[in-house]
Parts: structure tokens; C-alpha cells; sequence
């Protein structure tokens, strides 16, 4: 029997300890032991994005990173990330848009989107789809969220003028 | 967005604050964006376990011995259940349906019993709690198979020594349709040109981002069993689990909450979620199964796996003057449950030639079984074979006779006014508008200039190329698809509609919602014709306890069909409301009007009582009203498309390509669809739909393929080497519309989901071809691999 | 698609991670990154008993520049060596090369030294060392090497990495002034693994090339140094001679056939990338065809 081991970390500003097996990856730690659904699982060898969390401020892919790697971390899920409001003016240019149908890549996405908008404030089209580019969606054909993302960028730059 | 029609009469349509027609915002989308929505393996029951199963790695083999000792053995194991024990709880089934004549197929377990007709097919299954120690006890079950011959080459299914998948069937066919119209072989005996080419579509599958799952509940307290499942027909579902495990329908509840993507994918019967059903039942307590994702792309249903030949027979004038094709489609070792892997093959033969006005038309399509994944409907069954092999004729037909491909459409489609028609394979068209969207497409992609900037970059060794592709699609199915077959899949949808003790409004819809935005057309359709705002309508679906009986969201229904009973049901409700009002107001029901949640007077306007105080009154203090009313705020109202057994739609899709002639690489430029589905209830969800479906199809068109080796052995079950369209490659997509709205419903509004799939491969390869037409080379096979364009090429 | 059962353990140094390898040989499997190698536990393809994670290490993290060479921990991530102003001043093909590899999320997490050990031959990395003539600093518990990219990869997922030693850092030889560069790779999608690619090193004087390291990837079981450079080397590079250097790249080249591309398309691409390379590094864009990836 493989030991479980102690981790402490924080989950969207929440200390969180727990005892796991090593071979748990983050993104059945998020869903499974914190029941933190909103990080999905869409094809666990790290091509979908729809895992895709923050890690000590850095987007990284849940299925590809161990619980145990975790320890002493922050990570931040779609849940997080909704409730500090930071995307929240991304979040309504989606709905407006309707840059989401199924929802199901959506909170990848928005957590890509958002990483895109800190580094380059002003992402033409070709650098917003580069970016998105390991972020699969079956539902929109990604055109709406290209526009989603590109009005956010916009209306975000006007207010900082 | 135009509107071609003119409303003579103000109909429910036009009525005040109306959302038909707008592009609101769905509501209710904050719980998706903020990862608070409830997707199946979302769930977590009470001793709920986990299911995995056992897969067959052989295409074809005996089940000669199966020995779970050492994985019951292993930690967290509950269970280790064969394919002979399940069948003592779930009963086998055939996917066959009687209105497709001669359709055969043998009996499929919810676990193979004696032998795995495909590499993936399941074997065993292994419960246990949790999915990690599932997999580490599958890996213990000790399996020994002989393997069989396999069949997977679909040219050769048929041949004499082939081996036969099911030797009491006779042979691999499993069904096989003719159709002759017209006078075919005089029409190609005369003509001036005649045209053949072999069209090869690869076989794809719809990698929904959400894998497959279910959650199947048996409490044996209540003797029920509720599923949880992303299914888009509910109903259906409830009737296959009960007939099969031996239950009333009563005894089944089918609940969908939210669903990662299914475009038909999730609306098929699968024997591992039968076996999921059968195994909460055996075990008495929910049973969780989440394919993973290399198991989804073995066992979700494929598609599309077609060779079909065609030949067109044009005059030197541009008249088309006949269409013919003999199609091969392979199938898996049976034929889907219940509607059947024949389906698409008769969509196939039923839609080539569609918008074109030649009587002449002969078809032949045969399925064959073959050791692979089995296939079914998916978005857009059977149009995407039809409309390439038809686009690319007419092309061909173009090009043969130095005709403008815009010009032999011209000359070649059915005119806006010879409406109603129908098509030689007998399909009755109420009214299309074939020429109006040509119009639309061709100005909106300024395509003179585009044909210039074509000349001017060819001079500098730039080849880019523009394709057309015309189509029509099924929408609304009646009772056409299935009920006549004998399926129990229903083809009317209900609504119920109520007005709550708050004033609120509540509908419950039999269609289902996997994104597309079925709740958001209901709320807007009810809002609009009650006179409510959608902030006070709550919509439920997706819950065969708390829903009318319909038939779900499936080949592009649940505006037209759903969104008619919604309509009518609300109308109901309304005359039930102003009939309440009319005996508080000392009124008559027609000078009052329901607008902005008020009763108001019809003519000034004015507010005479909120419906918040009307239902207060009708529920708490029915003792001020006149003696004798009994006020009834609830309506439900049922619609069924009884005219036309489909309610066909059209359009037209234009590529913009580029193709590097050096290294076959593909670069999609920009896309444009003009789409015809009628009545437009929510534009902007309805160009996301088509949108969404471009998309699709463009990964059929350069990147999608299941590919089997001639073992039998699924070679690319991963999304590495699947490859899926990806925001790197995808174009910008505009989208206009032309309206014709149907007459059979009052709405109007035709299906629009499968549109975008229809025609966007089409486009592509006449894209394709149109770059490459100085080289002379044309390229009849998707996906248009860069592979493909330099053999083509002759580069290598 | 759980990975199997493994213990884990992780690094509190660089000996200690030694001392676990040394132990537990090949029973043991190296975590640094993690993108590579736990898609390979995700689908039990790898099933180590034992993960020593060396991802604390920060020792191992970092870019060293000295007057003739920089040094690049193994541990460095892929998102650094592209936020790095030595690496972009000094070494741009490698920059350019790190830009290609997966996506953002993917990069924020994978190491140099990861990608390098566990050396997928369709990877840019591998063929970048060999372009840019790198070595490897290798060490066991009681020793250091150094290895030459050119000796390093030695087959598909195969180095000269034993099973009780770490991978610490690269060692890369400043490149001359004047030096040039060329990268580019034929995917079917950005991110994804290459059909083929070129990463290639180049000093010219003249209209001639002093010097010429085409590093191939994708072309083989692991990358290639094309022995083809030398006949474009202190000559004139006329058409003709192109094309012969085409022809023997043909054959010293053993590419795969696989579902991607068939051993043909691939020596054919190879040939279009020396052409954009020598079109790049000489100035002479008559020389160049297809650009598009």
C-alpha cells in the first residue's frame, strides 16, 4: 500500500491540507477531494486545455501536474477566479457573445483568456487565437470567443486611457 | 441580417416587447462561466462506484476464458461482472427499424457474451470504488481470446471470401437501398458531357469536449432506477432502460443536466451505458462511468466512413441532366441502437442532387458491417457525403464544359418560385431560396474581387482557391425518421407553461439542452408571446419526471418543433390569464392584453392589473372571484409537424483557401454561409450554431480520421494524433441569412444546428480544387491532408 | 486514464536525488516538468514504482552566461528561456525554437532538462543542441560527464542518460559574432509536434557560408546533424549545388512513415526547409520556397 502524503497548499485563497496519494494529479484533487467541479477533465495527456488552472499565478494543465507538486502552491480555479470578480467584465463580454454554448471548455478558456489580457493588453485577433490555440472547443468554432476576447481587451484598454 | 418576407397580418409574432428575432444574451449562462454547472461527472451520489470496463484489443475474437479471480481481489473492488452475467439483467437488442426495408443486423449485449466484434468493445466490467482502482483491478482480469478473421476493408466486405461478421446474416450487408428517378440512362446517354469521380470521405468521430458519462442510480427501496445522463433524448432513453432491464417506464427517470457537447454523439444507445444501468441494478446502489478519453475515441460512435462513386451528365449549355451514385458507407459489427447505422446512408441517397431541378437522378447505396467501431447519426448525418459529392460534380461538370461555377448554379438550381417541389428521391420542399442566398453569398464575399485577387497572386505563385457549396437540410422531423420504423423515439415535443404564485412564469419543455441554447429560445418565445420579461421565466428540461413527453434536441428540432409548442402553449395560458383578468376586471378577454407583466387594455394600453397580483389573487383569495371560475393558469400544449415530414432549410457556404503548392499545407483564408431556417428567434444563436458547425466540418475537411490499420487496431485514439480543429487554424466565419418561414407552424422557424456541417467540407475541397485547377489535379478525398495535396501534386 | 500506482519522493538536493536514483534505478523515473512524462503515466505506458521529483531544486533552474559559453540549468523552464534578455540576445534560435513547443500552459511547466532527457525526436529541442554544438553536464553520485548533443540522443526516447543519473545542465558555446540562424517546422497545427523541422546554425562571409549546422528533427529516431552542410560550405551556393545537397540530405535522412506523413513527404519537406535555411542565413530569397507551416 503506497503511502499517502501530507500537502498544505492554498486553493483560491483557501489553506487547504490533505493527505493524498502521490499518483493524484490536480485535476482530480480540484473535482474529486474539494469538489471544485469547474476545472473539467477533457482528455487527460494535457492537450484539451479544459483543465487548465493557475498555479502560483501561472496557467498550467491540472491533469498534467501531481497534488503532491502542488504543496505549498497557490492554485486558483475558474471558481476563484469568478468569485474575486476578476474576469468578470470577460465573463459578460462571453455571455454577450455567446462565446460559450456546452460551457464545458469555458472555464479553460477563460482562464487562458485572462492570462493572454495580463501579459499583452492589446492582442490583435491572430495573437489571441495563438494564444487559445491549445484550448479546444467543439461548440463555438472559437470565432465568438476571439471577439469576446478582443472586445474585452478593447473596452479594458479604454478604461485605463 | 435581412428579412426577405413581408407579414401581412400582425400575428403572435408581432406582438409587444417580442425576444423573437433578438439576440439576448442566454440567460443562465454565470453558472457555466463560473464552473458551477452540473455535468454528469459532476455527480456524486451516496456509495456511489465506479465502473470500468475490460476492452476487447482484438477487432475480432472468442471470448474463450475470463477469469475475474484476481481482480476481485485487488483494493476497492466491488464487483467483477462478465458479458453472461449482465445478460441476465439486461436484455440484448437489434438496431434495426421496419420502414428500412431489408436493414439486418444481429443481437448486441450490453457486454460481449462469446466473442468482440471490435477492438474496444468491453469485455468485462470492474466496480469498484473509485475509477483509479477500477483501472489497477482491469488490468487483473484475465482474458483469453481467439482471435477471428477480420473484416475491415468495406471494398472487399462483400466479396466471397471474405469472412462473414455474422455468418447467420448471410453475409456483411447490412442494408442496401435503389433508387431510380426519371429517365437516368437516356439522360447520360444524351448528354454532351458526362463526368465520374470517386469521392472518399474518412471516417471521423465527434470528440465532445465533455467525454461520454452516466451515473445510474437503482434504488431498490423505490424499485427505481434514475440515470443521469447527457442524453438529448430523454424519453427514449427512459423506454430503452426499462424495456431492456425488465422495468415499467414509470420505474425510470432520466435526468440531464448539463452536457459537455454531443452533436449526436449523445444520443445514441451504448452498450457500456446499458451495462452502467444494468450494473447499479445488479449492485444496488449508483454506478458512476466517465469514458476517458482514448475510450470515447474506440467506442462514441463514428461516421462518415464512405466511398462513394458519382457521375454527372451535363450539356455543354450548363444543364445538369442527371445525377447518379453508388455509395459504400462502413458501418461497425452491428447496427446502432435504435436508429439505426442505415440512417446516414439513406440521408446519403435521399439529399445528393437536392437543390438542383434534374429529374434524373439514380442512386444505389449499400452499409457494410465491418470489425470497427460502430457508427451512427452524427451532425449533419449523411449531408456532409451528399453535398461534397454533389458540389463536387457540379463543379466538375463546371469545369468540364469551361463554365464559371457560379454560373452552372445559376443555371442549375431550383428557382425560388417553383415552390412547393420535390426532389427525385422524393423530398418535398415547402419553399426554398436557393438563388436569393447565392445572391447574398456572392456580394457578401465580394466575390469578383476575390476571383481577381485569385489572378493577380497565381501570377506570383500564390494559389487560392474559392468553393461553393449549395445545400439543403432536414429540419423538424416528423414521425418520418424513426416512428414509423417502429422506434419508440417521439417526434412531437410538449410545453407546459405557468404562471406562479409570485407572478413568475414557469415552462417545462420536453427538448434538451446541450448548449445550442434550447432554454433561451423557450424563454424567449414564451416571454414574447405571453408578454413577460425573459427575467421572470424560468425554463426546466431535461427531466422525463418533470417534463412533457417529447422527443428531445436531435436533427435540428428543438426551435422548430419545441419552439412551436412553446409558442402555443403560452398563447393558451395568455387566454387563460386575460379570461382570469377579464372576471376581475369586469373586463372582456378581448380588450386586454397581456404586455411587460401586466394586464393591460388593449387599446390605451394602460396597466390595469401586474400578473403578480393576479396570481395572488387566484391562489391565495379565490374567494374574491366571480362566482363559478375556476382559473386554470397552467397550459400545455404539444406540437407535431403533420404537412411535411420534414421541414427542409438551405444554403449556401463559400472557402476562401490557400494552398502551398511546395508543402501541401492548407491555409483556410475566410468562410462565408447564407443560411435559410425561417424564422430567426434568436440570431445570434443561431450564426453560433452555424458557426460552430463550420467548424466541424472544416476539421473533416483537412484533419479528422479515425484511422484503422488492417488489423483492425484504431491507430490515433488520443487527441494528440486525432487531430481536431484547433483557434490556430480556424478561419473568421460571416454568416447572413435569408428567411423563408415555414407555413406548417405558427413560429415559422425551421432547424438550423446541422447547417454549418452540411456544406463547410463541400466548400473546402471545391476551394481546393479551384486552386489547383492549373496544375490539373483534382482531389476527391477527405481529409485533404498535406500528404494528399503533394501526391496530388506529384511532388512525391 | 489514471496512471498506475507509484511512490514518490522528492528532492532535497541534488546528491539526494542521486542517492534515490542510485537506488531505485529503473524502477525509478525522473519529475522535473512533468508534460512529458505524465501523459505517459496518465495512459500506463510508464509505470515507475517510484517518482523522484527534482522540481525543488532551484539550484538546477537558471541561465549562467560566461565569456565563451551559457550555461542553462536543466530545470529551467521553457516560460523562462523565453523571458530570458541573455537567451534572446545570444541565443535566438533557441528562443525562437522554445516558442514553438506546445502551448502557453504546457511551457509554464516544462524544463529544458526535461525535454531534452526525455528526447521525442520529433522535439525542437534536441535539434537546436545539436545545432547550436551543446553539451550536456551529466552526473551520477560519485562522478560528472560531459556529453555532446552529437553522442546524447541516441533513439527514440533514448539517451545517453543511465538510470541513476540527472541530467544538471547544457552548456552552449557563445556563437560568433555575425552568427545566423534559421528555425522552422512544418506542423499541422501550432503546437503540435513537428512533421519535420530544422533548427540550423550559420556563419557566412561573403555570400559564402563559413560554417553550417542544420539540426533536424522529426527525420528519425532522434535528431540529425546533416551531413549535407558540408558540401554548402566555402563555396559558392548556386542552384545546382543546392540541389545536390538536397539529394544527399535524401539520403542520409531515414525519416518514418507514419499517419502524418510518409517517409517521401518528409525527406521532401527537409529539402524545402535547407532551402528556406540557406534563403535565410545567405540573404537570398530566390533561393527560398513554401513558407507556410
Amino acid at each position: 500500500m503506497i503511502a499517502a502524503i501530507a500537502i498544505a497548499l492554498t486553493v483560491n485563497g483557501e489553506p487547504v491540507t490533505a493527505e493524498v496519494k502521490p499518483r493524484l494529479n490536480l485535476a482530480d484533487f480540484l473535482r474529486d477531494d474539494l469538489g471544485l467541479t469547474g476545472t473539467h477533465v477533457g482528455c487527460e495527456h494535457g492537450v484539451c486545455g479544459a483543465c487548465t488552472v493557475r498555479l502560483d499565478g501561472a496557467i498550467v494543465r491540472a491533469c498534467l501536474t501531481l497534488a503532491v507538486q502542488a504543496d505549498g502552491s497557490a492554485v486558483e480555479t475558474i471558481e476563484g477566479l469568478s468569485d474575486s470578480g476578476e474576469i468578470a467584465d470577460l465573463q459578460n463580454a462571453f455571455r454577450d457573445r455567446n462565446a460559450l454554448q456546452c460551457g464545458y471548455c469555458t472555464p479553460g478558456m477563460l482562464i487562458t483568456a485572462q492570462d493572454l489580457l495580463r501579459q499583452k493588453p492589446q492582442p490583435d485577433r491572430a495573437e489571441i487565437r495563438e494564444h487559445l490555440a491549445g484550448n479546444y472547443c467543439r461548440c463555438t468554432g472559437y470565432h465568438a470567443i476571439i471577439d469576446a476576447v478582443e472586445s474585452t481587451a478593447r473596452a479594458r484598454t479604454e478604461r485605463a486611457t | 441580417m435581412t428579412a426577405s418576407d413581408e407579414r401581412q397580418v400582425l400575428s403572435v409574432l408581432d406582438r409587444p416587447n417580442s425576444y423573437i428575432g433578438k439576440s439576448v444574451p442566454r440567460p443562465n449562462l454565470d453558472r457555466l462561466m463560473q464552473g458551477r454547472g452540473q455535468y454528469v461527472s459532476d455527480i456524486v451520489l451516496p456509495r456511489m462506484a465506479h465502473v470500468v470496463f475490460v476492452r476487447s484489443p482484438h477487432a475480432h475474437a472468442r471470448i474463450a476464458a475470463l477469469d475475474g479471480t484476481a481482480a476481485k481481489a485487488m483494493p476497492g473492488v466491488i464487483a467483477v461482472v462478465t458479458g453472461r452475467e449482465l445478460a441476465g439483467v439486461v436484455s440484448p437488442w437489434v438496431g434495426v427499424l421496419s420502414h428500412l426495408k431489408g436493414l439486418k443486423s444481429a443481437p448486441q449485449h450490453a457486454i460481449a457474451v462469446d466473442r468482440a466484434c471490435w477492438q474496444g468493445e468491453a469485455v468485462a466490467a470492474v466496480v469498484a470504488s473509485s475509477r483509479a482502482l477500477a483501472e489497477d483491478a482491469a488490468e487483473m482480469v484475465a482474458v483469453t481470446y481467439e482471435e477471428l478473421p477480420v473484416v475491415t476493408d468495406m471494398r472487399t466486405a462483400l466479396d466471397p471470401e471474405t469472412s462473414v461478421i455474422h455468418p447467420e446474416l448471410g453475409d456483411n450487408l447490412a442494408f442496401e437501398r435503389n433508387l431510380d428517378a426519371g429517365a437516368v440512362d437516356q439522360a447520360f446517354a444524351e448528354a454532351d458531357e458526362v463526368v465520374e469521380a470517386e469521392f472518399v470521405f474518412g471516417r471521423h468521430t465527434g470528440v465532445t469536449l465533455e467525454a461520454r458519462a452516466v451515473v445510474a442510480d437503482w434504488n431498490a427501496g423505490e424499485a427505481r432506477l434514475t440515470i443521469y445522463q447527457g442524453t438529448q433524448a430523454p424519453h427514449m432513453v427512459q423506454n430503452i432502460a426499462a424495456r431492456h432491464l425488465g422495468l415499467t417506464e414509470a420505474q425510470v427517470r432520466v435526468v440531464c443536466k448539463d452536457v459537455g457537447g454531443s452533436f449526436g454523439i449523445k444520443v445514441h444507445i451504448y452498450a457500456d451505458e446499458m451495462a452502467t444501468y444494468g450494473l447499479a441494478k445488479m449492485l444496488r446502489r449508483p454506478v458512476k462511468f466517465v469514458a476517458d478519453r482514448v475510450e470515447s475515441f474506440n467506442t462514441d460512435i463514428h461516421a462518415r466512413d464512405h466511398v462513394c462513386k458519382g457521375r454527372i451528365a451535363v450539356n455543354r449549355d450548363g444543364a445538369i441532366k442527371a445525377f447518379a451514385i453508388d455509395d459504400l458507407t462502413a458501418i461497425g459489427p452491428y447496427s446502432m441502437y435504435p436508429r439505426t447505422s442505415a440512417i446516414e446512408a439513406n440521408q446519403v441517397v435521399n439529399l445528393v442532387g437536392g437543390p438542383y431541378a434534374t429529374p434524373n437522378y439514380r442512386a444505389r447505396a449499400r452499409v457494410v458491417f465491418q470489425n470497427k467501431n460502430v457508427t451512427c447519426q452524427y451532425r449533419a448525418v449523411g449531408h456532409p457525403i451528399a453535398c461534397s459529392v454533389t458540389e463536387g460534380l457540379v463543379d466538375l461538370a463546371a469545369q468540364r464544359i469551361g463554365m464559371d461555377p457560379v454560373a452552372i448554379r445559376r443555371r442549375n438550381l431550383i428557382r425560388d418560385d417553383a415552390y412547393p417541389c420535390a426532389s427525385p428521391s422524393g423530398l418535398r420542399f415547402e419553399a426554398l431560396s436557393h438563388h436569393a442566398a447565392l445572391d447574398r453569398i456572392l456580394a457578401m464575399m465580394d466575390y469578383e474581387g476575390l476571383r481577381a485577387e485569385q489572378t493577380r497572386l497565381r501570377q506570383q505563385g500564390i494559389h487560392r482557391g474559392i468553393g461553393l457549396a449549395s445545400f439543403i437540410e432536414v429540419t423538424n422531423p416528423g414521425a418520418a425518421f424513426y416512428g414509423v420504423g417502429g422506434a419508440r423515439i417521439s417526434s412531437q415535443d410538449g410545453v407546459t407553461v405557468r404562471l406562479d404564485a409570485s407572478g413568475a412564469v414557469i415552462a417545462h419543455t420536453s427538448i434538451t439542452e446541450q448548449g445550442q441554447g434550447s432554454e433561451s429560445l423557450t424563454a424567449q418565445i414564451v416571454g414574447s408571446v405571453l408578454g413577460v420579461s425573459m427575467d421572470r421565466v424560468r425554463v426546466v428540461l431535461g427531466d422525463t419526471d418533470a417534463t412533457p413527453y417529447g422527443g428531445g434536441t436531435w436533427a435540428s428540432r428543438g426551435a422548430g418543433i419545441g419552439g412551436e409548442a412553446a409558442l402555443q402553449s403560452a398563447k393558451v395560458l395568455r387566454d387563460n390569464i386575460l379570461v382570469v383578468a377579464a372576471a376581475i376586471l369586469q373586463a372582456r378577454p378581448g380588450d386586454l392584453d397581456i404586455v411587460d407583466n401586466a394586464v393591460v387594455d388593449a387599446t390605451s394600453g394602460e396597466r390595469r392589473i401586474e400578473l403578480n397580483e393576479l396570481a395572488r389573487v387566484v391562489y391565495f383569495r379565490p374567494d374574491t372571484l366571480p362566482p363559478g371560475l375556476q382559473p386554470e393558469l397552467v397550459a400545455t400544449r404539444h406540437f407535431v409537424p403533420r404537412d411535411y415530414p420534414f421541414a427542409f432549410t438551405n444554403g449556401i457556404q463559400a472557402a476562401w483557401i490557400e494552398v502551398d503548392t511546395a508543402t501541401g499545407f492548407i491555409k483556410l483564408l475566410r468562410h462565408w454561409v447564407v443560411e435559410d431556417c425561417g424564422t430567426l428567434i434568436n440570431p445570434q444563436l443561431v450564426d453560433e450554431q452555424i458557426r460552430g458547425g463550420v467548424v466541424q466540418g472544416l476539421g473533416a475537411a483537412l484533419f479528422e480520421h479515425c484511422i484503422y490499420d488492417e488489423r483492425g487496431q484504431l491507430t490515433n485514439a488520443n487527441m494528440a494524433d486525432y487531430l481536431v480543429p484547433m483557434a490556430g487554424e480556424m478561419p473568421d466565419i460571416d454568416v447572413g441569412h435569408v428567411v423563408s418561414p415555414t407555413l406548417e407552424s405558427e413560429l415559422g422557424a425551421k432547424g438550423a444546428g446541422e447547417a454549418g456541417t452540411a456544406g463547410a467540407a463541400a466548400a473546402v475541397a471545391n476551394a481546393v480544387n479551384d486552386a489547383l485547377a492549373s496544375f490539373g489535379v483534382t482531389i476527391t478525398e477527405i481529409p485533404l491532408t498535406p500528404r494528399l495535396v503533394l501526391s496530388a501534386l506529384g511532388q512525391i | 486514464m489514471k496512471a498506475a500506482a507509484f511512490s514518490y519522493a522528492r528532492a532535497t538536493s541534488i546528491a539526494d536525488a542521486l542517492q534515490l536514483l542510485a537506488r531505485h534505478g529503473d524502477d525509478a523515473k525522473v519529475l522535473s516538468g512533468g508534460q512529458s512524462l505524465m501523459p505517459a503515466l496518465n495512459l500506463r505506458l510508464a509505470r515507475p514504482a517510484i517518482l523522484v521529483d527534482i522540481g525543488r531544486l532551484s539550484e538546477l533552474r537558471g541561465v549562467t552566461v560566461a565569456s565563451d559559453k551559457v550555461t542553462i540549468g536543466a530545470l529551467t523552464r521553457h516560460v523562462d528561456l523565453l523571458g530570458s534578455r541573455e537567451i534572446a540576445e545570444m541565443l535566438p534560435l533557441l528562443r525562437e525554437a522554445t516558442a514553438q513547443v506546445a502551448h502557453p500552459a504546457i511551457r509554464n511547466r516544462g524544463t529544458i532538462g526535461g525535454n531534452l532527457a526525455h528526447a521525442d525526436p520529433a522535439s525542437e529541442l534536441p535539434a537546436c543542441m545539436l545545432a547550436l554544438d551543446a553539451t550536456l553536464v551529466i552526473r551520477g553520485l560519485d562522478r560528472e560527464r560531459r556529453v555532446a548533443a552529437t553522442d546524447f540522443f541516441q533513439g527514440i526516447y533514448a539517451t545517453a542518460l543511465a538510470a541513476d543519473e540527472l541530467l544538471t545542465g547544457i552548456e552552449i558555446p557563445l556563437p560568433a559574432p555575425g552568427t545566423r540562424h534559421f528555425f522552422h517546422e512544418y506542423a499541422r497545427r501550432s503546437g503540435d509536434y513537428a512533421l519535420v523541422g530544422l533548427a540550423a546554425m550559420a556563419r557566412a562571409d561573403n555570400g559564402r557560408l563559413s560554417d553550417l549546422r542544420l539540426g533536424y528533427f522529426a527525420v528519425g529516431d532522434r535528431p540529425q546533424l546533416a551531413r549535407a552542410a558540408a558540401r554548402l560550405v566555402g563555396v559558392d551556393v548556386t542552384p545546382e549545388l543546392v540541389a545536390e545537397a538536397k539529394a544527399e540530405l535524401a539520403t542520409e535522412l531515414d525519416p518514418a512513415t507514419d499517419q502524418q506523413a510518409t517517409a517521401a513527404m518528409r525527406r521532401h519537406l527537409a529539402g524545402l526547409l535547407l532551402e528556406n535555411c540557406l534563403a535565410t542565413v545567405l540573404d537570398r530569397p530566390e533561393l527560398a520556397r513554401g513558407q507556410s507551416s
